[in-house]
């Protein structure tokens, strides 16, 4: 006999241990994320996960599953305090859609659809922020970047490099690079690196490849993210 | 402060990882030394730090970047930051900063994250946030020293002073004198004398019974939260590892709050002696006294007092000649980061890291410093606890309530003829408080400082306790000729500065938030701005990853509640007023057009985009 508890009234076996993200993935339950990514350390940091239990919301990446929880995954207050969180994510950032190579497999994008929001709501903050093309295979464009640390955590816990890491605080807070000039292509980062195949948004891409795949041909362009997963599948295909 | 030039800045930190070690866990110790002496932190002590520790040098640039008194560009000679609190204003800071600055001939204003630095580098005027002097503020902080009670003539000395180039040491000491302000003594503060009598009992009746004591007493951690002291130190106790470690708690960095700061001016014993208690109780060899860098200059007298301990056998090696009992205590130093009084942010930074907040669980008791079992209390949590040890736990239960044994010792500032610290048995209700320190004519008192709750005269009958209104201690005082919306700017601003970043709702609904009340203010809001405050502070609330982002956007829909009108009045419009001025905005198609006729502005932006 499995453990279980219930996520939107339904049964959700787990083993002990597990998250709530990570049993809810496994039954084939979507809850929508951006930092989460299973082969990394539970993060919490995006909070698009966050659920209700009995009052209490919490992100499901990073609290326990445990026996008879009753967990709300869809009601309409947590289709709202996530729908808010990614409009404030659209507005810290420049995230221009239209003109993005990632537009259509881009996991930023997809969960906001999925979550509802159609639009940008809040005020721009309009950041001045880099492109950084210094690397023959990769390019960065810290416009796009949301602090989810995917890149930071690949290349620190896989890659065993410490390329990047966070700095500064607040609104201030942004991705740097551990090289003396403080550019991609000064650094010992490699377009082979797991860290270049995990980011959610187009923050990094390989150079010389555009528009492959036609717009509406796109990951998210047919099947919302719920069914279609997270963008790291295509990523693995392309590597 | 004047760097003689036969110090490089690799031989500094030569010396200080001589000095200090190579632990990459000192690498903030290391560079807030970096940043007194040579008012910066100079690439080259990145370079060397980043090279001996074996921390990259962006781990080292992003440390540099998260706390607020370090910089990676030179600040004066003489680095002045005026703190920042409502409290400050209230007392007239803005004018002396004004005044400041023009007489040493900077332009323009300070605000949170820009300095205004001299162009002959002798000299730089910032902000920070509350320094803990608010029973005697203004106050301000140079190269690290706090100067209170501020007026525009001390100002005017100051600027004299700077002028001159005279060394610190030559200050006149009155401007370095801190009051303590102690106006009510209760169970805590009625005597501040140990001989170690704690520690003693502690060894005479063993740790379990010290800890019954404890249980008995029904102590709750005394830095807001409110958690049971015994469980906590029951937990360490039993939590599996290999040491274990007590952490004092002494960021006192709640807005308003500055009893910590008396107590480990006057009471230092009893709070040591609490930390060793503890130390004995879970079987702790090594502690850490937390101590806010805004209260460096504390930092003599702390060592002293560990240094006489050392002397007196109550630390150290064999304390009290007892077999195996062994515990020292080091002193950490912070450096302007208020996320680091949340205790896993804390242990970060006292790794020498951002002070960013762990996941939890696991907790500190669990898994703390360096992943072990670790307790980490408030300054007044120990010293309570040295008492309940030596005194026992009725002792504590003689005052208070059922769910608050004992009292707790408030800071009292703000709109009120006699602030300073004031002692009460849990719940005494606020408008005793108001009475006492002669208060009068009250429009709103802030309880447990920015983070917490705004009461209206209508909550004066409340009490002071956990189960009605649990604090830190913070109790700013607002009197009717106040603009309360002065106090929520200030404290949007601090919560925008203040956020580690690491979550979106804190990070970026805070910012939000504080750009809408400074639209409101600017008499620019709407109807709707105001919905859309009580939108984002209410996902702040429920989804921020730690309770800096729950507890940020209190003071906003605390007042929107029982405070309308200091919205109502200035709102613009009854609907919708845009965030940007859409004439203004055609300014460069004008200029790049030459046109500047009727055609080319548009009269009412607001109106054509409503």
């Amino acid at each position: 006999m499995s453990k279980t508890f219930k996520l939107d009234g339904r049964e959700i076996p787990f083993e002990t241990g597990q998250t709530i993200m990570d049993a809810a993935l496994a039954a084939g339950v979507y809850i929508p994320h951006l930092c989460h990514n299973p082969e990394f350390a539970p993060h919490g940091s995006c909070r698009v996960c966050v659920v209700d239990i009995g009052g209490r919301q919490v992100s499901a990446c990073t609290a326990a599953a445990s026996e008879g929880l009753e967990v709300d995954n869809s009601s309409e207050a947590i289709g709202e305090t996530r729908r808010a969180i990614l409009q404030m994510l659209f507005v810290e950032g420049n995230h221009v859609c239209p003109a993005c190579e990632k537009s259509g497999a881009c996991q930023l994008q997809a969960v906001a659809y999925y979550t509802g929001m159609l639009a940008p709501h809040f005020t721009h903050f309009f950041p001045r922020r880099s492109v950084d093309a210094s690397h023959p295979d990769v390019v960065i464009d810290f416009n796009r970047c949301i602090l989810c640390e995917l890149c930071v955590r690949a290349s620190r816990d896989h890659d065993g490099k410490r390329v990047f890491a966070i700095s500064g605080r607040g609104l201030e807070s942004h991705l740097v690079i551990d090289s003396p000039s403080g550019l991609l292509g000064d650094s010992s980062f490699a377009a082979t690196d797991k860290a270049a195949h995990v980011c959610p948004t187009g923050a990094i891409l390989p150079k010389g490849r555009g528009y492959e795949t036609p717009i509406g041909e796109r990951l998210y362009d047919r099947e919302p993210i719920s069914i279609v997963g997270d963008v790291r599948a295509q990523e693995e295909e392309v590597l | 402060m004047n760097v003689s030039a036969t110090v490089t800045v690799e031989g500094f930190v030569a010396e200080s990882l001589a000095t200090h070690g190579r632990d990459p866990r000192h690498l903030l110790q290391h560079l807030i030394r970096v940043q007194q002496r040579f008012s910066y932190v100079p690439d080259a002590a990145v370079e060397a730090l980043s090279a001996a520790l074996d921390v990259t040098r962006t781990q080292v640039r992003a440390a540099i970047a998260f706390y607020a008194f370090l910089h990676d560009r030179p600040r004066g000679a003489f680095e002045i930051r005026f703190s920042d609190n409502i409290t400050d204003r209230m007392l007239g800071s803005r004018r002396l900063i004004r005044l400041l600055i023009e007489r040493l001939g900077l332009a323009g204003l300070p605000a949170w994250g820009r300095d205004l630095v001299r162009a002959d580098g002798r000299v730089s005027v910032g902000l920070a946030s509350c320094t803990g002097m608010c029973d005697q503020g203004p106050a301000l902080l140079v190269n690290g020293q706090a100067v209170t009670n501020l007026d525009a003539q001390r100002v005017d000395r100051i600027a004299d002073l700077v002028q001159e180039d005279t060394p610190l040491e030559r200050w006149p000491g009155e401007f370095f004198r801190v009051e303590n302000n102690i106006r009510r003594r209760g169970l805590l503060l009625g005597n501040p004398a140990t001989d170690g009598a704690a520690v003693r009992r502690l060894l005479d009746a063993g740790a379990e019974a010290a800890l019954a004591e404890v249980e008995r007493s029904g102590l709750r951690g005394r830095g807001g939260a409110g958690f049971t002291t015994a469980l906590k130190w029951r937990f360490c106790r039993e939590a599996p590892g290999t040491d274990r470690y007590v952490v004092c708690n002494a960021d006192e960095g709640e807005p308003g709050t500055f009893k910590d700061r008396v107590l480990l001016t006057d009471y230092t014993d009893l709070v040591i002696e609490g930390m060793t208690v503890c130390a004995g109780v879970i079987g702790a060899r090594r502690g850490f006294l937390y101590l806010r860098g805004e209260y460096r200059y504390l930092l003599p007298h702390l060592e002293s007092v560990l240094q006489r301990r050392r002397a007196e056998g109550l630390l150290g090696t064999r304390i009290l000649g007892a077999d195996g009992f062994d515990f020292d205590i080091e002193i950490h130093l912070g450096a302007g980061a208020y996320i680091c009084g949340e205790e896993s942010a804390l242990i970060e930074s006292l790794e020498g890291k951002r002070g960013v907040t762990r996941k939890r669980p696991p907790f500190p008791v669990t898994s703390g410093f360096d992943d072990q079992p670790t307790v980490v209390n408030n300054v007044e949590t120990f010293l309570a606890a040295a008492r309940v040890v030596q005194w026992g736990g009725y002792w504590l239960r003689g005052e208070g309530t059922d769910q608050s044994a004992g009292s707790k010792i408030l800071s009292v500032s703000g709109d009120c003829a006699r602030p300073g610290i004031y002692e009460y048995p849990f719940g005494t209700p606020v408008h005793q408080v108001l009475a006492d320190c002669g208060a009068e004519n009250t429009q709103a008192v802030q309880i447990s400082g920015a983070a917490g709750a705004t009461l209206s005269p209508a909550d004066f009958d409340r009490i002071i306790a956990f189960e009605d209104l649990p604090t830190a201690g913070s109790f700013m005082i607002f009197d009717h000729s106040r603009d309360l919306l002065d106090m929520v700017r200030n404290f949007a601003a601090f919560f925008a500065h203040e956020s580690c970043g690491f979550c979106t709702p804190c990070r970026v609904g805070g910012a939000l938030l504080r750009n809408l009340v400074e639209k409101v203010a600017a008499g620019q809001g709407s109807e709707y701005d105001l919905s859309e405050m009580r939108r984002i502070g209410t996902v702040m609330r429920r989804a921020s990853y730690c309770g800096l982002g729950h507890t940020a956007p209190n003071h906003v829909l605390n007042t929107l509640d029982k405070f309308p009108l200091i919205y109502g009045r200035r709102l613009a419009r009854a609907s919708h007023t845009p965030s940007f001025d859409l004439d203004a905005a055609l300014s460069q198609a004008r200029a790049l057009t030459g046109r500047d006729d009727i055609g080319a502005h548009i009269e009412d932006g607001s109106e054509v985009s409503a």
